[in-house]
């Protein structure tokens, strides 16, 4: 017979093995998927792979007959001018978002909004991509006169409404973080609410801040399905923010199911995907250890 | 500071409450210039309460409903015209937990002045001086002169809340409001500041609420004994402490409860 208190040990044992594989697992699918796409991109990286052309040539002929050529510079420059674009629109926003649910909303108000927000950030991206199609790209023919609203401007905007959510929901917990001893300092020293802001907050959570910002430049770098759709899909560097452009994640979507398994075109798309995933990795990498380094701070007062 | 006013603190039929909870009670009080007024009273009874009506940061929680009157230097700080920058400006505060801001002590000391001034009005001289006078004033001056650029928030207790006073003179208040600035100190620290707060008597007026019916004697000039967010007995120090008026006051004071 099995007493009442053995069941308990063996249930325990089980459950917490359970849980111990489900985190073990989730490293190795990281690790598993890291190792994936870079065997697959391997056989290019250590053999063809020039790496000069690669970061500085506009020329993306990979089904080119006579003359295949794998330079990303312009895809690289698409990524990056969809990125500024959505940064520049989302961090104002986001921050200025954050600090108005933290500071200057209670109760009701406060919740509400901060559901919207968890709410604008379930919304899957295919549908993101979607409006960024049949919402977007008239509006933006008919805002500028221009022939195709498939553009930087309208992956920039959707992907802004993307990194906000993100933005919003870690600076609101840096926001929260600061000591309301420092919020008491400075009311009984007559500041006025926009001086608490740029004089106490903005300074004491600056670190929380920068993560957030970080956080939202990753989650635009990697997005894909959204400016898929929205961007109108051209190799090359943009002019202005109503060319078209195409970025390193819609390359790879749009084009691996189209590469011979093993070719070179194949293989370079891996290259990119490594590429990529150094670039996400870093960027988290560098916003995980500033929030670390807030551990510490205030650990140490 | 103005001569002719006898107080500078008078309340009438003060209440205070927290949503259904009344934390003060027809509170009627004159609290005399240039002196230091100690608030004393065992723990809930609307202390603090009633020091944060002063300079009215009570109001940052929402729930918050005082009726009444309050004069601060013969102002009704209820009336519409008057400036909420202003009157924290004229009435410092000093809180239990010190609570110096995560920057530099120079900073912190000048932070008053940058707020209340058009950056373009701020002369570096003028800001060194400010600086100098008021850790002059609170007697930090000679341990900190090196360490301008410290973070505040890295100092001793005893330096932060010297720190912390420091920082509401360059404004030139005519009240300091001070809660339990001691609670947080030991002995030798406690002894600091309370020399600090002699020093100041006749330039500000004090009002500080405190536990230690001891500090109460020494530093104060008038005491308040509060109870239940009542004002029980307000006189002279030497008169509370030799015969109190109420029962209540007596036997708080010989620490029957609190
Ligand atoms: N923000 C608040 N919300 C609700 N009740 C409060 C709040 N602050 C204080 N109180 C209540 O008001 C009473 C007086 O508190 P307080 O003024 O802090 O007393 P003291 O400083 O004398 O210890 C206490 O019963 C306390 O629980
Ligand atoms: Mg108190």
């Amino acid at each position: 017979m099995i007493t009442r208190k053995q069941w308990t040990t063996i249930s325990e044992f089980l459950i917490e093995t359970t849980i111990r594989i489900c985190g073990i697992s989730a490293i190795i699918f990281v690790f598993g998927i890291f190792f994936f796409v870079f065997r697959e991109g391997a056989g290019f990286l250590f053999s063809k792979w020039e790496p000069l052309k690669f970061f500085f040539s506009t020329e993306w002929y990979p089904t080119s007959v006579s003359n295949k050529r794998y330079g990303i510079l312009a895809i690289i420059a698409g990524t990056a001018s969809v990125t500024v674009i959505a940064m520049t629109i989302a961090v104002p926003f986001g921050l200025g978002a954050a600090i108005f649910i933290s500071e200057f909303c209670t109760g009701k108000l406060k919740e509400f909004l901060k559901i919207l927000i968890e709410f604008l950030a379930a919304i899957p991206s295919v549908v993101w991509g979607f409006i960024g199609l049949m919402v977007m790209n008239p509006l933006i023919i008919d805002l500028f006169r221009v022939p195709i609203g498939l553009t930087a401007l309208n992956g920039g905007i959707i992907l802004s409404l993307m990194a906000i959510p993100i933005i919003v929901s870690i600076s609101e917990d840096a926001l929260k973080a600061v000591p309301d001893s420092y919020r008491e300092a400075a009311i009984a020293l007559g500041i006025t609410k926009w001086q608490m802001v740029y004089r106490v907050l903005m300074p004491a959570a600056k670190n929380g801040l920068l993560a957030a910002v970080l956080l939202g430049v990753g989650r635009a770098v990697g997005e894909t399905m959204a400016v898929l759709l929205a961007t109108g899909h051209a190799v090359q560097i943009p002019g202005s923010p109503l060319d078209s452009v195409r970025t390193l994640t819609a390359t790879i979507a749009a084009e691996l199911g189209e590469a011979p398994v093993g070719s070179d075109h194949y293989q370079v798309l891996f290259v990119i995907g490594i590429f990529l995933f150094t670039i996400t990795f870093v960027i988290n990498l560098t916003a995980y250890l500033i929030v670390k380094g807030i551990r510490v701070q205030h650990g140490e007062s | 500071m103005s001569e002719e006013q006898e107080y500078s603190i008078e309340t009438k039929d003060l209440c205070l409450y927290y949503g259904d909870f009344q934390a003060l009670n027809n509170v009627t009080v004159n609290i005399s210039n240039g002196k230091i007024t100690g608030l004393i009273g065992p723990s809930g009874c609307g202390k603090t309460t009633l020091l944060r009506c002063f300079n009215r940061v009570n109001e940052r929680y929402g729930n918050v409903t005082t009726t009444g009157e309050i004069r601060i230097l013969s102002k009704n700080i209820y009336d519409n015209d008057v400036s909420l920058i202003n009157l924290r400006k004229s009435v410092g505060m000093v809180f239990q937990r010190p609570n110096p801001l995560p920057i530099s002590v120079y900073e912190n000391v000048v932070f008053g002045l940058r707020i209340h001034s058009k950056r373009k009005e701020l002369k570096k001289a003028q800001l060194d001086d400010a600086v100098e006078k008021a850790l002059r004033e609170v007697y930090l001056w000679d341990d900190l002169k090196d360490q301008l650029q410290t973070k505040g928030t890295h100092l001793q207790l005893e330096q932060q809340q010297k720190l912390c006073i420091a920082r509401l003179l360059p404004l030139k208040p005519e009240i300091i409001l001070m809660d339990e600035p001691c609670s947080a100190l030991d002995t030798e620290a406690t002894q600091a500041v309370e020399e600090l707060m002699y020093s100041l008597t006749g330039k500000y007026t004090i009002v500080i609420v405190t536990h230690n019916m001891a500090q109460a004697r020494r530093v104060s000039d008038e005491c308040i004994f509060m109870l239940l967010g009542e004002l029980v007995e307000h006189t002279r120090t030497e008169d509370m402490f030799l015969n109190p008026k109420h029962k209540k006051t007596e036997d708080y004071i010989e620490g029957r409860y609190g």
